[in-house]
């Protein structure tokens, strides 16, 4: 076979487009194959990628430099923005950073609600994705599906906070409030649903043809790789690594709750998708044990002084929880003052988007880089936040 | 964590060493020193992820805080590694051949603070602000409200009574 590769010169690959054997296609900003807002660069010589540049920008709204300016509970409806499908993992990581530098602990009951609203939140955007990655390669009927139960999810969260994207629920030193009068019923009921949905999608996806024959092989991450790139979350555990925070170093109650991290092999889009969907379970699982043994007496929160006038004493911290993309974490810089001195957002997509995605992207079919972009499950917001 | 830092202090002259708590402890080294000690921590020590590199601006002071947080995966344990640089001409050795995202980060910290890292691949290439002339926005001296003052023209507004405008349009002749 003819080589498609460029030749390298001084250790950077030269083309030339008026060769005609080259193309320059961009993908995104507007595209269906491009999760959120920003896009790649493609090099393509026939059908296949020759070389992939992701670029971003397009969504930059300057979060950590609207922290600085701001007092801690001003920043506060801030953060959950940074995430659109799942914003309580933000949430969740300001209020522990903080309260980490106050020296708080809260209320036995809210770690319970926190960690039932994160799990909620993880079941959403699984969901949600399982859709993405079936439109991705061509499968629309499952991404309808999914989106409606996931906006089943959103109702959940309409009832118990009142809000359905941006709950604003965590507040630092706690929760806003417990659970509504026949929410548990409810969610059973939506549980019961999207337990049912994933038996419908094994059939539709996990044992459809084109689908196997079309991610499996593709994207292969390998253990050498992890650490090289910085992957976690299912990336990594879909080549059969068991990394999982809620497991390794546990946060909230995840320690009180009985499960194991979900691995399988092949390190390719398909067993990334395996593993989404077995999560789904295992989230379906945990929202159920956390219902049955959650204190339901107790108070929410414990009792602050004028937060808009919080000082908080000097020094750093870093707090990190599992998203359902992987390791989200917070560093947080206090300098005594009422204001951060700094938030750094660490979000998994960093890395998965960009120096993972640039390297994996070559040598694959244009029509699978859509498949291979959503499989790495990312979120632009957290790259340019 | 306490021993690690020990045995590493008198080599790679660490300084503030802080222990938040027993699984996370920041330490400050010197610029000449940070690839050395990254490596040793890196091949030696487990500390084989990069979870974040950032900058913090202590104005103040005159100078930048670039911290590099590992994390070890069988201990459990994350170490922050802070170095210092001035604010003018500010430089530091790249770590793109460590860890790959680095890479991203450095392009990052090069564009919102302008801190150099020479060698590493894509730096002087826009990574967030495309056709970006002001000075970097991430520092803590650039206020965003004055420079947009000074850039963007207000928009031409006209301000009316809502009560009076209506009465104004509807019935002149009153």
């Amino acid at each position: 076979m003819e080589n498609l590769y460029p030749p390298i010169v001084d250790g950077k690959s030269v083309y030339d487009l008026d060769s005609q054997k080259y193309l320059k296609m961009w993908q995104g900003p507007q595209h269906p194959g491009v999760t959120g807002n920003m896009s790649l660069e493609l090099d393509i010589s026939g059908d296949q990628v020759v070389k992939c540049k992701a670029h971003v920008g397009y969504l930059h709204r300057g979060f950590e430099k609207l922290m600085e300016r701001r007092r801690y509970i001003n920043c506060f409806p801030i953060v959950c923005r940074i995430c659109v499908p799942e914003p309580d993992t933000n949430e969740y990581l300001f209020a522990a950073a903080m309260e980490d530098l106050l020296g708080l602990d809260i209320p036995e009951r809210a770690k319970w609600l926190r960690t039932l609203n994160l799990e909620l939140s993880r079941l959403a955007s699984f969901v949600m994705w399982l859709g993405g990655q079936s439109g991705a390669f061509g499968m629309g009927t499952v991404a309808q599906w999914c989106l409606a139960h996931r906006d089943y999810v959103l109702d959940l969260f309409e009832e118990w906070t009142g809000a359905r994207i941006y709950h604003m629920y965590m507040t630092p030193g706690g929760v806003r409030g417990g659970l509504p009068e026949g929410w548990d019923a409810h969610a059973e009921k939506v549980l019961d649903g999207i337990y049912k949905l994933l038996d419908e999608i094994r059939h539709v996806m996990f044992n459809n043809a084109i689908f196997k024959q079309r991610a499996k092989g593709l994207g292969v991450i390998t253990p050498d790789m992890f650490d090289r790139f910085g992957i976690v979350g299912p990336n990594v555990r879909g080549s059969g690594s068991t990394r999982d925070i809620r497991k390794d170093t546990p946060y909230l109650i995840y320690d009180q709750l009985d499960f194991e991290a979900v691995t399988e092999q092949g390190g390719d889009v398909y067993a990334r998708a395996k593993v989404r969907w077995r999560e789904v379970y295992q989230s379906i699982d945990l929202i159920r044990q956390i219902l049955k043994n959650m204190p339901r007496k107790g108070p929410l929160h414990i009792t602050l002084p004028n937060v808009l006038h919080l000082k908080v004493p000097a020094g750093e911290t870093y707090v990190r929880a599992e998203s359902t993309r992987g390791e989200y974490g917070y560093y947080m810089v206090s300098d005594g003052s009422e204001y951060p001195r700094k938030v750094t957002v660490r979000g998994p997509s960093y890395t998965h988007a960009m120096a993972l995605l640039e390297h994996l992207a070559v040598g694959v079919n244009t029509a699978d880089v859509a498949g291979l972009m959503v499989s790495l499950h990312t979120y632009p917001p957290e790259i340019e936040r | 964590m306490q021993e690690l830092l020990d045995n590493l202090k008198e080599l790679y002259a660490l300084n503030g060493i802080t222990l938040r708590n027993p699984s996370l402890a920041w330490a400050e080294v010197t610029p000449e020193r940070l690839v050395g000690l990254l490596t040793q921590l890196r091949d030696a020590h487990g500390f084989t992820h990069l979870v974040l590199m950032t900058c913090v601006d202590w104005l103040e002071d005159g100078r930048f805080q670039v911290t590099y947080l590992l994390h070890n995966y069988t201990t459990r344990q994350d170490l922050g590694l802070h170095v210092y640089v001035g604010r003018t001409a500010s430089e530091l050795p790249s770590i793109h051949t460590l860890w790959e995202q680095g890479r991203v980060y450095q392009q990052e910290l090069h564009e919102m603070f302008g801190i150099y890292f020479p060698g590493s691949p894509g730096l002087g290439e826009p990574m967030i602000l495309e056709s970006w002339d002001g000075p970097p926005p991430m520092r803590r001296d650039f206020d965003t409200r004055v420079y947009s003052e000074e850039t963007y023209s207000h928009r031409q507004r006209t301000h009316h009574e809502p009560e009076q405008h209506m009465k104004d349009r509807l019935y002149p002749e009153d």
